[in-house]
């Protein structure tokens, strides 16, 4: 143990190069050109404003995801804390300075970028509670006191959040701060308890909603009674992956979106471009690809030795897998439309920034797999 | 190892917690790859279909209506070549200034440049305005020489209807003008093919013929984008041409008509008294049909409506005349066939006749003497046919006019403005007036005037009736699929049946109980026209080719008072409202006739001074062409 410790602390940089996970790194990369294409496509077969701008986000992300797994797993263990009040400061000063777009107050001007500190969120979220869990001990899991910590933990930013408003990123950050809780212990039958209590309080909430909000909601349980107003994403969007069969339509060829049939078809519905021009084979290979990444991650924080990345690697492999779940069944007609980005393939910085972070993390953790923090 | 234990514990409650997980994410991904089965491949269809839908549109274009052609083949309904102009705003690169080119050039009213104006706001920018629907050649030129100035222009060539004799057929076709949105409801293949722009039968043949002539659309298929704009064409689907209708019209006659009425109002029919063609139909005044093409002008419509001559009424068809003296072959046909006289019968005209202290005046007041048959129907005795329509009785004689066809419809089925006129007898005056029938008024029936009313064309039937021997004709204007050839009717005739082409069989149509009086009739009217004192005799032809029997008629619009009798003025004396209408019906060539004609001019005067010499010179065109006319072969079949 003792010269495992000691190892692990005089790794070397070619070491650290070797230990990087060969499988994780590929995906990420094949990921990322199929993005680019994605984008090519939906700029109408041009290399214009967005394929350009998602290309150079990949190449500054892509270097900082292994800029972050030369971190030792100590410095992000240490660091958890900090990164989340930091990015708690920042939703702070969203709420105050944010840049106001179509309804809502998300953004941030980083003059270099437009940063929304939301999406980071869904990464320091993760860490945080992976610490906090990693720290406490097994008996305390269920005491009063670590359950209020924890859920002010989650409650706090969803509060700035569902405040800005954006619903959307706030579900994504309150389930992946309860799978922490989930896998760190708390007692099944409050999981249980809680969702009963939530489907009691869900006519109150939804009260609460706003009207675009519920209109939302109304419009996912029958999306062609306003087939040209609110159901006319929904409805586009069946169309366009229907139509584009098992083979799909072939690559700038989906007419769907080059007619501009297609709502938002950079960012959330990137997707319904995806299926629509290389079908049902194409998306099963995109899923496949998303699994192999999960999957990866998943194995990463099984052979981890510390309790931390294993928190961390199990809590985003999660995280990742609810992001693509909840995109994938809105833009399959499963779920009401909610604002949630497909991993990597979205256009979007702050997304692709949080999502790269994370994996960094993970690679982190491989390369740092043996160390035991205390 | 203790110390540890806790750890090792955690550690296994987070992989057990992560297997709970993790098999239920295989679940949901499943459930995600079923969901993208059923839409891309169980529903690929459907959804390919709804994606079909979105982006490919479908622009239908205007059909090409059918010709209509003379009997020899002519177009007298046709398509033509027209010029129109688009502008297409969002290629306008200065809207203002283009309208102002385009005013200069075209001399567009201020009122149709806000009309443009209007268009350009309510339609989308690539939407094409149409500036002018009717480019002149030279205009048209003017346009192609500042294209280059004109930036969004487009000048398209185009298709309209074009009536190459313009006002002579004007009744009978009618015309086509865009049409209202009532009009398009009424009709479900108007509806179905309807197209900004288009247009449709709005009277006549044009309109009653309508689904026969509309033709389909040509389709263009384009793909377009979510907003619809066009992006590219797909397919161009061409369309079919409407049916190409033939009449039995001869335009020669149908012009010569026009020409013999010019400037009088009145009518003018020719039937084939065996087959029963209508050759010519035509009532005057007439007007251009063309001006209605493109949306007639204020000041030329009313031109049209107020003439006091009337031309936008069919005299023909829905004129309703008193028939006067024509009607009298009808009443001595009838007297004879119900043995009220026979040839040998004669009346003492003493210029008037007395009957319950009522005086009804003979237009000849010294009165013509002792009068058989003949020469009561030569002079035209009003005396004589009092007193057989005074044997004879209304309901009798209303019995043999309606078997000549007189208070029916002659058209009906082509025409909806027909009248059917009105041959009365007493039940129609009990129920109709409630009042009993009296005497005097069988009287004045007998002369053709009171209650009776006939149209020109129901005149010309009667006595293509009696032309042809006493046979009922079915007149028809249209060549229909088997056309009976004259001789095969008259063939048929003469074996006292008649081809009907409802039932494809043989019929009895005799119309008379004994052949002699028809043949009574018919030498009553030869002399009427070919004998001297014959009332049409001034108008007759001696040349046996071209012989023709007839009747004249004089028909009195209001009642002659005491005074004007004794009076005696010269037409031109009377006022023109008050002058009688001038009547003629005859047949010819009185050897082996073929075809019957009614005249009538209104406000004419006299049948003989006005309306009998139109009929001599018409006759002689008509029997000339005859020939041609036979020669003509059924060179197209139509099915209506």
């Amino acid at each position: 143990m003792f010269q495992n410790d000691r190892l692990n602390n005089e790794i070397t940089l070619f070491e650290k190069i070797k230990n990087l996970d060969y499988i994780l790194v590929t995906s990420v990369i094949l990921l990322s050109i199929v993005s680019v294409f994605v984008m090519y496509s939906t700029d109408g077969g041009e290399i214009l404003f967005h394929t350009k701008n998602h290309f150079v986000k990949l190449s500054v992300f892509f270097p900082l995801m292994i800029f972050i797994a030369f971190f030792n797993l100590k410095f992000w263990h240490n660091f958890s804390y900090v990164f989340y009040f930091l990015v708690i400061l920042l939703l702070i000063w969203v709420s105050f300075f944010g840049i106001k777009s179509s309804g809502s107050q998300r953004w941030l001007d980083a003059y270099l970028f437009v940063l929304q500190p939301s999406e980071l969120m869904k990464v320091a979220i993760i860490l945080c509670l992976a610490k906090y869990y990693h720290r406490l001990k097994i008996e305390n899991v269920n005491s009063l006191t670590s359950i209020v910590v924890v859920l002010s933990i989650i409650l706090v930013p969803i509060i700035f959040v569902i405040s800005q408003p954006d619903l959307g990123t706030s579900i994504l950050i309150a389930s992946s701060g309860l799978i922490i809780l989930w896998l760190g212990g708390v007692k099944i039958k409050y999981f249980i308890y809680s969702f009963i209590a939530f489907l009691i309080s869900l006519p109150f909430i939804i009260s609460f909603l706003k009207p675009y909000q519920k209109l939302r909601i109304l419009t996912f349980l029958d999306p062609d009674r306003d087939p040209l107003g609110a159901g006319y994403q929904i409805i586009q969007s069946k169309i366009a992956i229907g139509s584009g069969g098992f083979e799909g339509k072939g690559f700038l060829k989906g007419t769907q979106s080059y007619l501009d049939f297609l709502p938002e078809k950079h960012t959330d519905f990137i997707f319904t471009l995806f299926s629509e021009e290389f079908g049902f084979i194409g998306s099963i290979g995109l899923l496949l690809l998303y699994s192999i990444i999960i999957f990866r991650i998943i194995r990463i924080g099984s052979i981890s030795r510390s309790n931390f990345a294993r928190l961390f690697c199990f809590g985003y492999a999660f995280a990742i897998f609810i992001y693509i779940v909840v995109n994938l069944s809105m833009v399959l007609g499963l779920l009401p439309i909610v604002g949630s980005p497909l991993p990597i393939m979205s256009y979007g910085g702050s997304s692709m920034l949080a999502t790269m972070i994370g994996f960094g993390i993970v690679l982190s953790a491989k390369i740092n797999h043996k160390q035991i923090i205390s | 190892m203790i110390k540890s234990k806790p750890g090792i514990r955690k550690t296994d409650v987070i992989n057990r917690r992560m297997f709970i997980i993790g098999a239920a994410k295989i679940v949901v991904f499943a459930g995600i790859v079923a969901r993208l089965f059923s839409l891309q491949i169980n529903e690929n269809k459907k959804y390919l279909t709804l994606s079909d839908k979105n982006r490919i549109r479908e622009w239908k274009l205007p059909p090409t209506r059918g010709d209509i052609v003379d009997y020899f083949g002519n177009v007298i309904a046709g398509n033509l070549k027209v010029y129109q102009l688009h502008i297409i705003p969002e290629q306008v690169e200065n809207f203002n200034y283009l309208l102002l080119r385009l005013k200069n050039l075209l001399e567009l009213s201020d009122k149709k440049i806000q009309r443009i104006n209007k268009l350009k706001a309510e339609l989308k920018p690539w939407d094409s305005i149409i500036v002018s629907e009717n480019l002149s050649w030279s205009q048209f030129v003017k346009i192609n020489n500042y294209l280059y100035d004109l930036i969004g222009v487009k000048p398209v060539m185009t298709i309209s209807r074009n009536y190459p004799f313009k006002e002579a057929y004007t009744h009978v076709l009618g015309y086509v003008s865009q049409p209202n949105e009532k009009e398009i409801l009424e009709n479900e293949v108007v509806q179905e093919r309807f197209v900004p722009g288009m247009k449709i039968g709005k009277l006549g043949l044009e309109k009653r013929l309508e689904n026969h002539l509309i033709g389909t659309n040509a389709i263009q298929r384009y793909e377009v984008n979510a907003y619809g704009k066009r992006i590219n064409q797909l397919e161009h689907q061409k369309g079919e041409q409407g049916l190409k209708i033939r009449l039995t019209v001869d335009t020669e006659i149908q012009k010569a008509c026009g020409g013999l009425l010019k400037g009088k109002a009145g009518s003018i029919s020719v039937m084939d008294i065996y087959t029963g063609d209508i050759i010519a139909m035509y009532s005057s005044p007439s007007y251009d049909p063309n001006l209605f093409l493109f949306g007639i002008s204020q000041d030329e419509w009313q031109l049209i409506r107020n003439n006091p001559l009337k031309p936008l009424v069919n005299k023909t068809l829905s004129g309703l005349y008193s028939p006067g003296s024509t009607i009298k072959p009808i009443v001595a046909l009838s007297a004879l066939e119900n043995n009220v006289i026979n040839t040998k019968f004669k009346v003492k005209c003493t210029g008037k006749m007395e009957l319950y202290g009522q005086t009804f005046h003979c237009w000849k007041e010294k009165g013509h003497g002792w009068v058989s048959l003949k020469n009561a129907m030569k002079q035209s005795c009003d005396t004589y046919f009092y007193e057989v329509s005074r044997l004879l009785g209304v309901d009798r004689l209303n019995n043999t006019a309606e078997k000549f066809g007189l208070g029916k419809k002659v058209l009906g089925e082509y025409f909806d403005i027909e009248k059917k006129g009105l041959f009365p007898n007493t039940k129609w005056k009990k129920n109709n007036l409630g009042k009993g029938w009296v005497l005097g008024e069988t009287l004045i029936t007998g002369i053709g005037q009171g209650y009776i009313q006939s149209t020109p064309l129901q005149l010309c039937m009667m006595t293509a009736q009696i032309a042809n021997g006493g046979y009922a004709i079915k007149p028809k204007i249209i060549v229909d699929n088997n056309p009976l050839s004259f001789e095969e009717a008259k063939q048929s005739m003469e074996k006292g049946l008649l081809y009907d082409t409802e039932t494809k069989s043989f019929k009895d149509k005799k119309l008379f109980k004994d052949k002699k009086n028809i043949k009574i009739v018919q030498e009553a009217m030869f002399s009427s026209t070919n004998e001297r004192f014959g009332t049409s005799y001034r108008s007759r032809i001696d040349d046996p080719r071209y012989q023709f029997a007839g009747k004249t008629g004089t028909a009195q619009v209001k009642r002659i008072s005491k005074r004007e009798r004794e009076l005696d003025l010269e037409l031109e004396q009377i006022p023109y409202k008050d002058r009688d209408h001038a009547l003629y019906v005859a047949y010819g060539p009185y050897i082996n006739p073929r075809y019957a004609l009614s005249i009538i001019v209104e406000h004419g005067g006299s049948g003989s001074r006005t309306a009998a010499p139109i009929a001599k010179k018409l006759f002689k065109l008509i029997i000339d062409r005859h020939d041609l006319r036979n020669k003509q072969s059924n060179f197209e079949r139509i099915t209506i």
